[in-house]
């Protein structure tokens, strides 16, 4: 059996937890920038706003209807994600993190010690004790189905009914569950499978389970297709995978604030992500052999889609230098600069990576990016921004003109604390 | 990383009982996952020892009992206050005589966030301990 554990609403739920001022109202969060919905409460979703809107657009109303919006707190969102994902770790024997908000939980031969609903429901209430973090367990023979049976329980915690958990474990249930799921819904049928489902009649999950393998094999993508029947039919086509990804790049990339056209002004945002990614790659251990800087401008105000421009580079060393990596990165923004433009993003690439130290070629010339002082430096770097916040100490080249901010710097008007991540910004309680 | 240690002088008799320092985490956060450090304001709990400025590690895993300090929501605010069950009520009691006990009479409306079970008290002013350096790791 797979379990499927996804949090409640998750960044709005992240918010409430320390602003309980937020409980029972109306929340959004917003996108960078401030600029699009990208997480809504309960109460939100109930007054029709739409995932993705423009917040400009219903501002206004929203508001006026006692809504609260909240610019995204990414800190305070990893930091609640890690204290669910590692609470699941100890009541399963293996979890996949899924996304930030979702773990599958591999179950396999607990249903002979354990009622898997009673199980579920006290992990389901361990979450919310111990984080704050409201979440709906699916349980169920299939991945596929864990994601149905999940759903469901949500929708039915959500309307006040049902313990926000679902177990699918014969086959009346699962027949039932699939024929309440419209078709679109099901994890991995994609937006151009659904169409090609409606053209055929398909609308239910339950009718999806019924095609014929063939038709699945030569409509539905092949092999993929045929496995998402099997596992929609209960028969697991793939396991729980506990190994996380080896990072194969680190992408800083942002838009700015405002349009830019001077040089100097994105050379510092271009900086600024070169030294976020350096310190990505110390923290993992590995250095970058490519190193790439993106562009996008918009050359007519009001025109997208805006034109983009990107210099790679092949760097002599494998580095996680934050100096060198900025240097290099000046170096591709040179190439790749057209005057007169109009900029609205850039971004910093690495790629090659490999792990530090090991197999790393140095240089013929002894490079001082190499030595051991410069590493002692970008560890004091990394303890002083650790210790005081991201960019507490920097390159020049990332400090903004004397007497402005950062004009490249993101516009979050209404981010709360971090709360948990930083001294700075501890979390504060009355006495 | 580049650890290009070329030591060449007699070894340190020591380096093979390095250890890790004592870890203050591992005192304050004994579930990681369900606890939460908070900055005190206020001076309501002086008698506690609590006292404004002081850091607090709030466990939310444990069930609130009669005479724990916690971390309680009143009116969309979270307050630190002594729980006091009582026969038909239960009281947020301040440990400071100025302050007068928050009672609630319907338990419905008392949200316990956690409680607080270690407060960390600096005995010399922040600017004698002097600046923190962080130990390179």
């Amino acid at each position: 059996m797979f379990g499927l554990v996804d949090c409640n609403n998750f960044y709005a739920s992240c918010e409430r937890v320390f602003r309980p001022e937020l409980e029972g109202r109306p929340v959004v969060v917003l996108s960078n920038n401030d600029g699009c919905v990208v997480a809504r409460s309960q109460e939100a979703k109930a007054l029709g706003l739409k995932m993705g809107v423009p917040y400009f657009q219903v501002k206004a109303e929203f508001e006026q209807r006692g809504g609260v919006a909240c610019s995204s707190n990414y800190e305070l969102y990893g930091d609640m994600s890690r204290r669910v994902m590692w609470y699941l770790q100890q009541r399963a024997p293996a979890v996949e993190i899924y996304s930030v908000d979702e773990a599958f939980l591999d179950l396999h031969g607990m249903q002979q010690h354990f009622d898997l609903a009673g199980w579920a429901g006290d992990v389901r209430g361990a979450v919310r004790q111990r984080t704050g973090i409201p979440v709906c367990v699916g349980v169920a023979p299939t991945k596929t189905l864990a994601k149905v049976a999940n759903r469901l329980a949500k929708k039915d915690a959500l309307a006040g009914m049902g313990a926000g958990v679902l177990v699918l474990d014969d086959e009346a249930q699962r027949r039932e569950a699939l024929s309440r799921v419209p078709v679109q819904d099901v994890w991995g049928v994609g937006h151009k499978n659904a169409g090609k489902l409606y053209a055929v009649g398909v609308r239910t999950a339950a009718q999806l389970a019924g095609v014929g393998d063939a038709w699945a094999r030569k409509n539905l993508g092949g092999v993929v297709g045929a496995r998402l029947l099997h596992e929609l039919r209960g028969f697991s086509c793939s396991g729980v995978v506990v190994e996380p990804d080896v990072r194969k790049s680190v992408c800083k990339s942002r838009s700015f604030g405002q349009v830019l056209s001077e040089m100097e002004q994105v050379a510092g945002a271009v900086a600024t992500h070169a030294a976020r990614a350096g310190e990505i790659l110390r923290h993992d251990g590995l250095a970058a052999r490519l190193l790439t800087v993106t562009v996008e401008t918009s050359r007519f105000a009001n025109m997208p889609p805006p034109y983009s421009s990107s210099a790679q580079l092949t760097l002599p060393v494998a580095t996680d230098d934050t100096l060198t990596l900025t240097k290099w990165a000046q170096r591709g923004l040179e190439r790749i600069w057209r005057p007169g433009l109009r900029y609205v993003k850039a971004g910093v690439v690495l790629d090659g990576l490999e792990r530090a130290g090991v197999n790393q070629q140095a240089s013929l010339f002894g490079d001082v990016a190499t030595s051991p002082a410069r590493a002692k430096l970008m560890r004091a770097l990394d303890a002083l921004n650790g210790r005081f916040g991201t960019g507490a100490v920097k390159v020049a080249a990332a400090v903004p003109a004397p007497g402005t901010r950062e004009p490249w710097g993101m516009r979050r008007n209404a981010k709360s604390p971090a709360f948990t991540t930083k001294w700075g910004e501890l979390w504060q309680v009355k006495c | 990383m580049m650890n290009l240690l070329l030591s060449c002088g007699f070894p340190s008799p020591a380096a093979d009982y390095e250890s890790e320092l004592v870890d203050l985490n591992r005192l304050m956060l004994r579930h990681p996952d369900a606890s939460f450090l908070a900055r005190a304001h206020g001076e309501s709990m002086r008698g506690a020892g609590i006292h404004d400025g002081d850091v607090l590690a709030v466990d939310r895993s444990m069930l609130a009992q009669d005479g724990d300090i916690v971390v309680a929501c009143v009116e969309g605010e979270y307050t630190v206050k002594r729980l006091s069950k009582r026969v038909d009520s239960v009281a947020l009691v301040a440990e400071n005589p100025a302050y007068p006990p928050i009672v609630v009479r319907n338990a419905d409306n008392l949200r316990i966030f956690g409680v607080v079970v270690l407060v960390l008290h600096p005995l010399v002013t922040e600017g004698r301990r002097g600046l923190s350096y962080v130990r390179p790791q």
